[in-house]
């Protein structure tokens, strides 16, 4: 066997040109890949993932250039080859898998013309035989249906199904690197699952090297044998996947890990440490360590000396001036701190109020109708059609406590969120807010309705307008609501940006000028500005990176016992979910297929949906054993959901006839925790 | 007490952050220009031109109305640089005459295009629905004529007046101007800000106006840059078809139309007013692009 490796880079840098002159994204970046490893390239947004692994290839656009180092591939030199010598090797001896699979693949395309063109352009293989391997490739990633697969165009096939396309597509020309850059970042956590038992299984049994960039550490703790930390362009730390979870040496390293909720941690007994501070833009880098100034233990030397990449143990390298013994220390000191903490956030068990009921739905249905047709539609000839976003949802949320609310993307979550809030019309059903019905739109809405129920946004670069500063657009909804006298409204706006932690300066500052953290929090004091009883979150920390999603959710946490707010949690993330909520619903195609208290919903006996959705959160251990529920197929149309049950079409423990033709019966288990399911109570604990 | 002087303080804090913030738009907007050679080049030429315009009673030796009898149709001379016209008009006068006309009306046709414009795309985009089917239909209508035609059957009916022209460009403009805007608002009215207006009770109008439409101001304002040049182009015509400025006003347009059947003899007066028009109308259209293309490289 070959001893050199696949891939060997040295003191690699990249640098981009921008009005402001040329900024290096990349310094020093060293790494080997050898055979069939698969190193993981992990960190927030911004650190240079992408720009290192895309430099390889010469990926990077016209503003992006090498500027020093060396990257060897199969011990000969990338730099300074010709951009058709690289074509070829792309795309044959080097491939790709992209983020979006959508945008992979060429939608105008059948999936075997897509597959053989690479064949015919690379290997010259003849047309028969390159649909003929095609067929085989789709085989070999498991995808059902092949033959039929193959006829289709990119469209009519699931997101899962594209991304296992992309991923046959690349392993056609029997690659000896392959480069994914967040391969299941788009996907959902079911299919993510799905997706990440094939490339570690194709891995294995071809013997392909690779390089995985992610920002999620469950992902890479499933798939990698190493891992690369980057920060700010920079690799900080680089080991074993299993020296890097169970042993790692540098703080930011350890910060990552402090910041994650925990799947299986129940709420109140797991504190969240986020990473204070941001990466700092490659234009502008601190002096001494690059990561300083967010490094709780800074010492006066890491703000003067520049740390180099060194070996404190064999195979673990680390850019840091510390010595894993003070680490040793620092992790002790963390643990005791962290019990403290936790024993005043719990204290003395709060008293409990006689439960109130906030918010009560009773079989809220919220159908989008579809668009005729025919003409005859125009005329009545045809009959209408709806989209059933929401049926028969009914559940009702008691004062100071959390609803979360999870499930696949297309499952009606949010359009339960905003039929809330009033941004959805309701077509049949009842809401009822503090004992006043609000089942019509916002206009029809009293004022003080609008006001008690506020609602905190997805996109934190949608959130804020971006023509107004920080400051104008929390004063709107003071001075909408007169919530205090005029002359005090700018006092009153420094006072929630304090509340949100952040200071009065951001008063003048334009929206561009923030981070997506520091957005969501504008977005979290706009929404508490007018102190409504209830906030309905949709997916308020998902397009966040970890150490900031960690910051947000302690955030609403402080804001909920301190204010006792109602919350609603929409997310698809079941760790954030538990750790914030005190109820949880879970959503299939529209209907709650299981609610219940937090802690019946994470323990068996489970929805058969339930269970597939634990069993694919990846947990950041290498050694959580991989579970065996997985989910096929995709979510099927809500213009026609299917017969019976729901979910009969993907469920893994289908009965037989009973499922196809019957809607399930709720069961009660107690304590509020209901599942519909045709299964008995003691079949569900799988 | 206390209260009253925080507000007293306030609104010069406020006058002050308002002109400060002002000051470094501009900046940046001085910035992004200095940055693409295009848009230099573009707005040099257009400020040679208000330049002209501003300075045109100190720049040129005669009036444009006045007439030299014993030089008519003459070429280039010391006392006229340009030549004269066939009633022995100066023609460097009337070319920097004209150019305050053009500059003039350019502007304002656009200006009140752009409200006619914004006043119809708001609602369409926003409201979507019945509203946009019945004005997008209208405008769609107005577009099917073919543009030329339709200045000349609005001034034809109206009569020719700078006030007629500025109303038959911003009819013929508005249709564009509100598919843009439509557009724009169609895209910005998803957006969660302004679910967050409707979560505070605002209005319509006020999301339109205080949400939506700040947001548009790019694709805008290079619209309008661009819309600027081809009202110029319009203009000229217009005045070349006898549909413009009613004589003797100094009109570029109308200079062609008076000097052409005479072009073989002296070409100088049509020549000059040709260059006018055309010189103007690059300049516009190179600011328009260069600000265009610079404001979106590095995305």
């Amino acid at each position: 066997m070959d001893e050199s490796p696949i891939l060997s880079v040295k003191n690699l840098a990249v640098s981009y040109k921008t009005r402001k002159g040329e900024v290096d994204a990349v310094r020093d970046v060293t790494f080997d890949i050898q055979r069939g490893e698969n190193l993981g390239l992990v960190g927030e947004s911004g650190c240079g993932k992408s720009t290192a692994a895309y430099s390889l290839v010469n990926f990077l656009g016209p503003n992006g250039h090498i500027t020093r180092g060396e990257v060897l591939f199969k011990g000969e030199s990338l730099r300074g080859r010709s951009e058709s010598d690289l074509r070829k090797l792309r795309g044959a001896d080097i491939s790709m898998v992209y983020q979006e699979p959508m945008s992979a693949l060429n939608p105008s395309m059948r999936i075997q013309d897509q597959l053989a063109e690479s064949l015919i352009t690379h290997r010259g293989v003849g047309k028969k035989n390159a649909y003929a391997e095609s067929l085989e490739a789709l085989k070999k990633v498991y995808m059902p249906d092949a033959e039929g697969v193959m006829t289709r165009y990119p469209h009519q096939l699931s997101g899962g199904q594209q991304q296992r396309v992309v991923i046959a597509m690349a392993m056609l020309n029997n690659p000896s690197l392959l480069i994914m850059d967040e391969p299941t970042t788009a996907l959902d956590v079911t299919v993510e699952a799905a997706v990440l038992d094939l490339i570690a299984e194709l891995q294995r049994k071809y013997n392909t090297a690779a390089l995985y960039i992610s920002h999620n550490l469950g992902v890479v703790a499933r798939v990698s044998d190493k891992v690369a930390v980057m920060y700010a362009g920079e690799i900080v730390e680089l080991a074993s996947t299993r020296e890097i979870f169970h042993n790692p040496m540098h703080p930011y390293t350890m910060g990552l890990m402090r910041c994650l909720p925990d799947v299986d941690a129940p709420k109140g007994t797991r504190t969240l440490y986020p990473i204070p501070g941001r990466v700092p833009s490659p234009a502008n880098l601190p002096h001494g360590c690059i990561f300083a100034p967010r490094c709780e233990q800074v010492r006066g030397e890491c703000t003067v000396d520049h740390p180099s990449l060194i070996e404190m143990e064999p195979g673990h390298q680390v850019r840091c001036l510390r010595r894993p013994q003070d680490w040793q220390e620092v992790r002790r000191l963390w643990s005791i701190s962290a019990e403290t903490s936790l024993n005043l956030a719990t204290g003395p068990e709060r008293e409990k109020p006689a439960p109130e009921t906030v918010l009560n739905l009773e079989a809220a249905k919220v159908y989008y109708p579809v668009p005729f047709e025919t003409i005859g539609g125009l005329f009545g000839l045809e009959k209408r059609r709806f989209v059933r976003a929401a049926d028969e949802v009914s559940f009702s949320v008691q004062r100071g406590r959390t609803l979360g609310i999870v499930g696949e993307s297309g499952c009606g979550k949010s359009t339960v969120a905003k039929a809330i809030v009033g941004l959805e019309p309701l077509h049949q059903g009842k809401i009822d807010f503090l004992n006043v019905d609000i089942s019509h739109p916002l206009h029809k809405r009293g004022i003080e309705s609008i006001r008690e129920l506020q609602m905190v946004f997805q996109d934190p670069n949608g959130v804020l307008n971006p023509s107004y500063t920080i400051g104008e657009q929390i004063a709107f909804s003071l001075r909408r609501f007169h919530t205090v006298p005029p002359h005090q409204v700018r006092a009153e706006v420094e006072r929630l940006l304090h509340a949100v932690k952040l200071d009065e300066s951001y008063y003048n500052r334009l929206p561009r000028q923030l981070s997506g953290g520091e957005k969501q929090r504008v977005g979290i004091a706009r929404a508490i500005s007018t102190n409504p009883a209830m906030i309905v979150c949709d997916e308020p920390v998902s397009a966040l990176d970890v150490s900031v999603q960690a910051a947000v959710l302690n955030l609403l946490l402080e804001i909920q016992n301190t204010q006792n707010t109602t919350m609603i949690l929409i997310s698809h993330d079941l760790s954030s979910v538990r750790f914030f909520s005190d109820e949880v619903a879970v959503m299939y195609l529209g209907r709650i297929v299981e609610i219940g208290p937090c802690e019946a919903i994470y323990a068996p006996p489970n929805h058969p949906y339930t269970t597939a959705l634990l069993a694919a959160v990846p947990r950041p251990d290498p050694e959580a054993p991989a579970s065996t529920v997985r989910l096929g197929g995709r979510v099927p149309s809500a213009v026609n959901p299917p017969s019976g049950c729901r979910f009969h079409t993907r469920c893994p423990f289908k009965i037989g006839a009973i499922c196809e033709q019957e809607e399930p019966a709720c069961l009660d288990l107690g304590h509020g925790h209901r599942i519909y399911c045709h299964l008995t109570p003691d079949k569900l604990i799988h | 007490m206390s209260t009253a002087q925080s507000t007293t303080n306030q609104v010069p804090s406020s006058l002050a952050r308002s002109l400060s913030g002002l000051w470094s738009g501009l900046k940046e907007l001085a910035e992004l220009i200095w940055s693409s050679p295009t848009a230099v080049i573009g707005l040099t030429i257009v400020l040679a031109w208000v330049f002209v315009a501003i300075f045109a009673p100190v720049i040129s030796a005669h009036t444009p109305l006045e007439q030299d009898y014993k030089n008519v149709n003459k070429g280039p001379s010391p006392t006229h640089i340009l030549g004269t016209d066939q009633l022995g008009r100066d023609v460097w006068a009337r070319v920097a005459f004209g150019a305050r006309t053009i500059l003039s009306l350019g502007p304002i046709s656009v200006f009140v295009a752009f409200l006619v414009g914004l006043a119809l795309g708001l609602p369409a985009g926003y409201y979507r629905g019945w509203v946009d089917e019945v004005v997008m239909r209208v405008l769609d209508s107005l577009m099917a004529f073919p543009t030329i035609l339709l200045y000349m059957i609005i001034i034809s009916a109206l009569g020719a007046s700078p006030i007629n022209v500025v109303i038959a460009i911003a009819i013929g403009g508005a249709p564009g101007i509100a598919r843009l805007v439509r557009a724009l608002t169609m895209d910005i009215r998803t957006r969660e800000y302004v679910a967050a207006a409707k979560l505070r009770g605002d209005n319509d109008l006020i999301i339109m106006l205080r949400e939506i439409l700040p947001n548009c101001r790019g694709p805008l304002i290079v619209d309008f840059l661009l819309r600027i040049g081809y009202a110029a182009f319009y203009i000229g015509t217009l005045g070349f078809l006898g549909l413009g400025l009613p004589p003797p006003t100094p009109d570029w347009g109308g200079m062609v139309q008076e000097g052409h059947s005479r072009m073989t003899a002296n070409i100088w007066p049509v020549l000059s007013a040709t260059l006018a028009i055309v010189t103007l109308v690059i300049g516009l259209n190179l600011f328009a692009d260069g600000v265009r293309e610079e404001s979106m490289r590095y995305q």
